[in-house]
């Protein structure tokens, strides 16, 4: 009698495991409706009861081919790209907080390719192709505006060093061009190029390719997109611990809804990178400095393009909404506390307003910070580390929101075959040891 | 805008007058033509970025031109005390026990 009470009752439990199974499959294969003017007017017709949830947020499995530590673009993208080029979909993000609720959601979401070095050309270029064709790959709109990013030239060193980034671009096959003051004025009508001005202009340096898109919906695309070809996306999950094997490699995470497994561990934690390599013993050459940013008070489109400056230290741009978009520079000291110091903001706004004056008046609605992780030389690493199975990809810095799509693929290719992709090669943590740095930090003044 | 006490001048002024100089207590190699590329790696560009209290340097740059080290928490940026340069790092005021990690 036991005995048949004890099949019984294991019966059961695998008749609701079963279920559970049943369930969950059902509730994962929540086919994903291709966005469309045809589906807009169809949920016209139907009060808009049709639309489904972006992604699905399942209960993370026991184990995982590849965990990948941080729900910002660059670790959703890589679990796209993991999905879409590489076949492997047992893939999880854990993010501890909202999905692009980090630096994804505040910066000032400039796009451009126009860097010094080969090995940053190699990976923003690539980067920037896949802009171009992003919202037809995701079926997302990211809103990406090519609508030229202006750098000005206020003397005779900003003169030169522009121009040897565009000879340097141009040779690489980047669009990037001279204009003379007038030009400028020609192409941003709001720009002042009066001799008078405090900061006068003697030319620019124009990426027309350049520009921003949405940064929201690039997280959330590639989200939906992700989770489309199953991978599983886990927010409010914080990793606590980074679990390892007898051979050193990694075997999972701890994380404050228990232990998941892992075969491989991508590491995509902007600011927080530190202390997540920190959890396996890797300590990485990175500074984790506030950045500000802020909006104006919506206005009717004036702004048609991007324009930075890097020696009054200003970059600005409107958005869709009609608020201008302006970025400050980062703070000197080291803080996880995601605010900075107001003298960084008026410093930038009173660049702003010299360069343009009919800004004057405008109001300032809303002011935030990020933390950003930075290098010493200022580019990014995306390497193999010394603990088998790790991955990292950090040090993006101040500009790591025009990577993203390249970033994300690439870092998707270092998971997936274990050596970096050839537009990556230069990345790497050893560069530190062999001294063979990218120093765009020189090469780029300030403004990254 | 932090307010920053430099323990030369004895008093507490704005940030504004200062210069962040890195984490404090790294010493130089004394044989540095002689160590491995890893140990100048180590030396030269890893850091610890600590989140929560961490040992830094500044430089009175605006005054009294001095570097001197200070016990800042980076989640909070509040200053728990500043100290002359030369002298060992120092424990966190109010701490019974010295923090983990506190070995240089």
């Amino acid at each position: 009698m036991r005995r048949k009470a004890t099949i019984a009752t294991r019966f059961d439990l695998r008749f609701v495991w079963f279920h559970e199974r049943l369930f969950r499959l059902k509730e994962l294969k929540a086919d994903m409706r291709k966005y469309s003017v045809f589906a807009v007017a169809r949920e016209a017709m139907r009060s808009h009861k049709g639309w489904e949830p972006q992604w699905v947020s399942p209960e993370p499995r026991s184990s995982y081919d590849v965990i990948i530590i941080g729900g910002g673009g660059h670790g959703l993208g890589a679990a796209y790209y993991l999905a879409k080029e590489h076949g492997i979909t047992n893939v999880a993000v854990i993010e501890k907080g909202w999905l692009g609720g980090g630096n994804t959601g505040r910066n000032t979401t400039i796009i451009r390719s126009n860097y010094l070095y080969e090995e940053s050309m190699d990976i923003y270029e690539h980067s920037l192709k896949l802009w171009e064709g992003l919202s037809q790959d995701l079926n997302y709109n990211v809103m990406y505006s090519p609508r030229g990013v202006m750098m000005l030239s206020h003397n005779t060193h900003d003169m030169q060093s522009f121009k040897r980034h565009i000879n340097a671009n141009r040779l690489y096959g980047i669009d990037n061009e001279w204009l003379t003051p007038e030009e400028a004025k020609k192409f941003c009508p709001p720009l002042d190029i009066s001799k008078t001005a405090r900061y006068p202009i003697n030319g620019a340096a124009l990426q027309k390719r350049g520009g921003t898109a949405r940064h929201d919906a690039v997280a959330w695309g590639y989200a939906r997109a992700a989770s489309d070809r199953g991978v599983h996306i886990i927010q409010n999950c914080e990793v606590t611990g980074i679990r390892r094997g007898p051979g050193g490699e990694v075997t999972g995470v701890e994380t404050n809804r228990g232990f998941i497994g892992a075969r491989k561990i991508g590491v995509s934690a902007a600011g927080h990178s530190s202390v997540v390599m920190q959890m396996a013993d890797v300590r990485v050459p990175l500074t984790s400095n506030p950045l500000q940013a802020l909006v104006s008070e919506p206005l009717k489109p004036i702004f048609p393009c991007v324009v930075m400056s890097n020696t009054v230290h200003a970059y600005i741009s409107q958005s869709d909404k009609g608020e201008l978009v302006i970025g400050a520079g980062t703070d000197q000291y080291h803080s996880y506390s995601q605010t900075g110091g107001l003298q960084i903001i008026t410093h930038t706004l009173d660049a702003i307003c010299e360069l343009f004056p009919i800004f004057r008046r405008v109001k300032m609605m809303r002011q935030w910070g990020g933390i950003t992780d930075n290098t010493p030389d200022r580019s990014a690493i995306q390497s193999v580390t010394p603990v088998p199975n790790l991955f990292v990809n950090c040090g993006w810095g101040t500009g790591g929101f025009k990577a993203t799509p390249g970033s994300a693929n690439l870092f998707a290719w270092l998971i997936a075959k274990g050596e970096p992709h050839r537009l990556a090669q230069g990345l790497t943590l050893d560069r530190f040891r062999t001294g063979r740095l990218i120093d765009e930090a020189a090469a780029a003044a300030v403004a990254h | 805008m932090l307010l920053i006490h430099c323990p030369y001048c004895g008093e507490s002024r704005s940030e504004l007058e200062f210069r962040w100089a890195g984490e404090a207590h790294i010493a130089r190699p004394e044989n540095i033509a002689e160590i491995s590329d890893e140990a100048f790696a180590e030396y030269f560009f890893i850091r610890d970025n600590t989140k929560g209290i961490a040992w830094e340097r500044w430089r009175h740059i605006h005054g009294c031109g001095r570097f001197f080290n200070t016990i800042r928490d980076t989640v909070s940026d509040k200053f728990l005390l500043s100290y002359k340069a030369g002298l060992a790092r120092q424990p966190v005021p109010g701490a019974s026990e010295p923090v983990e990690g506190d070995a240089a």
